[in-house]
């Protein structure tokens, strides 16, 4: 056999030189590092689990009271009445409503502004459009909540003189005009990120700008797309101010948006301000729709997951 | 291996290029385009061999700040298409191109096919499937993807995908095809297949091609340009190019002493 190319003998250890040793320090430095990132990283997810478990506790005393069956199918809610009924219904149906018009606000408008900004806009247009649009971010939720109360809903009243001062529809409205940016954001984000050769493609069959838009751009970034509207639903469906200052505080089973009712974030807030006993019945009535609302933020959180999965970008 | 009839289909006359930065990419080129002829363009990285041939689609009006100065005249319309009056949406309607990379779109085998024909309004749906089956045979890719031509583009092998690229630019009837170093992203045997494609294509179409293969000129085209530094140093019949070059130039690059 040939000396020069045998593997060394491994049966012999060697000693090792105090060049290549374990350098401890740099060793103990690393660790000591590694953990404090692993800490940050873990801090959101402790709280996640810390929220549902003081949210499963809590319902728990909830639930021994009210039967679940009850909670589903009572269509009442009037948990501090003399005559108490609990069923979770008619502020699911309020919340549901109210996201359902932000959200037939926002998809469409922030959709088109995505495509504006990513197709269509040039560099300078997309510098000015682009940060005004982010401001709107900035606005206190409250501020849009009087915006919604004493401006949009006035103005639907001349449309719709049988509306009520209190009604989902504002509500809704205004909620969605606020959502724009978020989908507009990262939507656009997603066109962008779409291969140039891909459009190239497009526009060397002799397409469109907005042919290669909607046909080619769109589809290719439909992952993105969707993230979008999931981060827009769970915004919609856990929105609290503008829905308890323009939907209204009374629970009430109806999916017409041209009524007033609570939502189930509106109706946390309102009892949360007043000063119930710990562990009364009320008070454990908060965990109980907070955690239904949980529920549904996972559900559509689920739903878009699959979604995206479903539709991977693939380039 | 030239034809006989040779009519023009196209010609650049001292065409100058400027790319928004003020780069003159390409200095007055004049060369002819022979019909249901290959012309290939050699030359190093940057010439400006690709810069030319996005020139005959006006792919460089998609960024802003391009210039051209110079003419292409297309035939048998005697129309320079790089005139301000002129369509480029018209013009990639009749000159069609395929990429360095292959760029198929996030849809099926058969709605890649067919978009030609749908960004142009057809609404028969006999009319695209047969469109679509004739561009899928005429890239050679029927017999591979007709039992799945609703199947995701995406699942294609590079080769695969690279003549569905070409059946998209044929489904339209282009005149001419561009191919921007076509075969560079595909091994041997794909390259092959494209190469034997291209030698059928030229029978119905005009076809430049960019190529950093010199066996590749040699083999499939019947012209070749060699250029440099954005100019053309010399361009003829591909046997005299490759056996008798008139410059030292051309030479040193096609026996690979430069390049």
């Amino acid at each position: 056999m040939n000396s020069a190319t045998t593997m060394p003998n491994q049966s012999t250890s060697l000693p090792i030189s105090s060049r290549l040793a374990k350098n401890v320090r740099r060793n103990v430095k690393e660790r000591v590092i590694e953990l404090i990132l692993m800490l940050a990283a873990l801090s959101a997810v402790f709280t996640t689990f810390a929220i549902v478990a003081i949210l499963l506790y809590e319902s728990l005393g909830f639930f021994k009271v009210v039967s679940i069956v009850d909670f589903f199918t009572d269509t009442q809610w009037t948990p501090l009445f003399e005559d108490a009924h609990y069923g979770i219904m008619p502020l699911v149906s309020g919340t549901l409503t109210t996201s359902a018009v932000a959200l037939a606000v926002a998809v469409p408008v922030g959709t088109i502004a995505a495509i504006y900004l990513s197709e269509f806009a040039s560099h300078k247009a997309r510098e000015i459009v682009k940060p005004m649009l982010e401001l709107l971010v900035g606005v206190p939720t409250i501020a849009f909540g009087y915006f919604a109360l004493l401006f949009v809903t006035p103005l639907l009243q001349k449309m719709f003189p049988e509306l009520p001062g209190f009604n989902m529809l504002s509500a809704g409205i205004v909620m969605g005009v606020m959502i724009v940016p978020y989908i507009a954001s990262v939507a656009e984000d997603a066109m962008r990120a779409v291969p140039m050769s891909m459009r190239e493609g497009s526009y060397a069959m002799g397409a469109t700008r907005f042919q290669t838009a909607i046909r080619v751009v769109t589809p290719a970034a439909v992952s993105g797309i969707v993230a979008a509207y999931i981060l827009a639903i769970s915004r919609a469906v856990g929105e609290t101010m503008v829905v308890a200052v323009a939907a209204g505080q009374q629970p009430t089973l109806t999916f017409n948006p041209m009524e007033g009712a609570a939502t189930i974030t509106a109706y946390i807030v309102q009892v949360a301000m007043g000063d119930l006993p710990h562990g009364s019945i009320g008070y454990q009535s908060i965990f109980a729709a907070g955690l239904v609302l949980f529920a549904l933020t996972l559900g559509f959180n689920i739903i878009g997951h699959i979604v995206r999965k479903k539709y991977r970008e693939q380039y | 291996m030239i034809n006989a009839t040779t009519a023009l289909k196209a010609e650049s006359r001292d065409l100058n290029f400027f790319y928004s930065n003020g780069n003159q990419a390409l200095k007055s080129v004049s060369m002819p385009l022979y019909e249901n002829n290959i012309t290939a363009l050699i030359g190093p990285s940057g010439c400006g061999k690709s810069t030319f041939l996005r020139c005959f689609n006006r792919m460089h009006d998609l960024y802003p700040g391009n210039k051209y100065e110079g003419q292409i005249v297309m035939h048998p319309d005697n129309t320079n298409i790089l005139e301000a009056g002129v369509d480029p949406i018209e013009v990639r309607m009749r000159i069609s191109m395929v990429f360095q990379k292959p760029n198929p779109f996030p849809k099926s085998i058969f709605e890649n096919v067919a978009y030609g024909l749908r960004v142009r309004g057809e609404k028969n749906k006999r009319t695209v499937a047969d469109k679509v089956e004739e561009a899928l045979k005429g890239a050679a890719l029927w017999n591979e993807v007709k039992d799945r031509q609703q199947d995701l583009a995406f699942n294609l092998s590079g080769g695969q995908q690279q003549r569905l690229c070409i059946a998209r630019a044929l489904a339209t009837d282009p005149e001419i095809m561009l191919f921007d170093e076509p075969t560079s992203a595909l091994d041997p045997i794909a390259t092959a297949n494209i190469e034997e494609l291209m030698s059928e294509l030229k029978n119905k179409l005009t076809i430049l091609v960019v190529t950093h293969n010199m066996q590749q000129a040699a083999r499939v085209s019947d012209y070749t340009a060699y250029m440099y530094l954005g100019e053309l140093m010399e361009y003829g019949d591909t046997d005299t190019i490759f056996t008798r070059p008139t410059r030292k130039e051309t030479e040193d690059y096609i026996t690979g002493k430069f390049g």
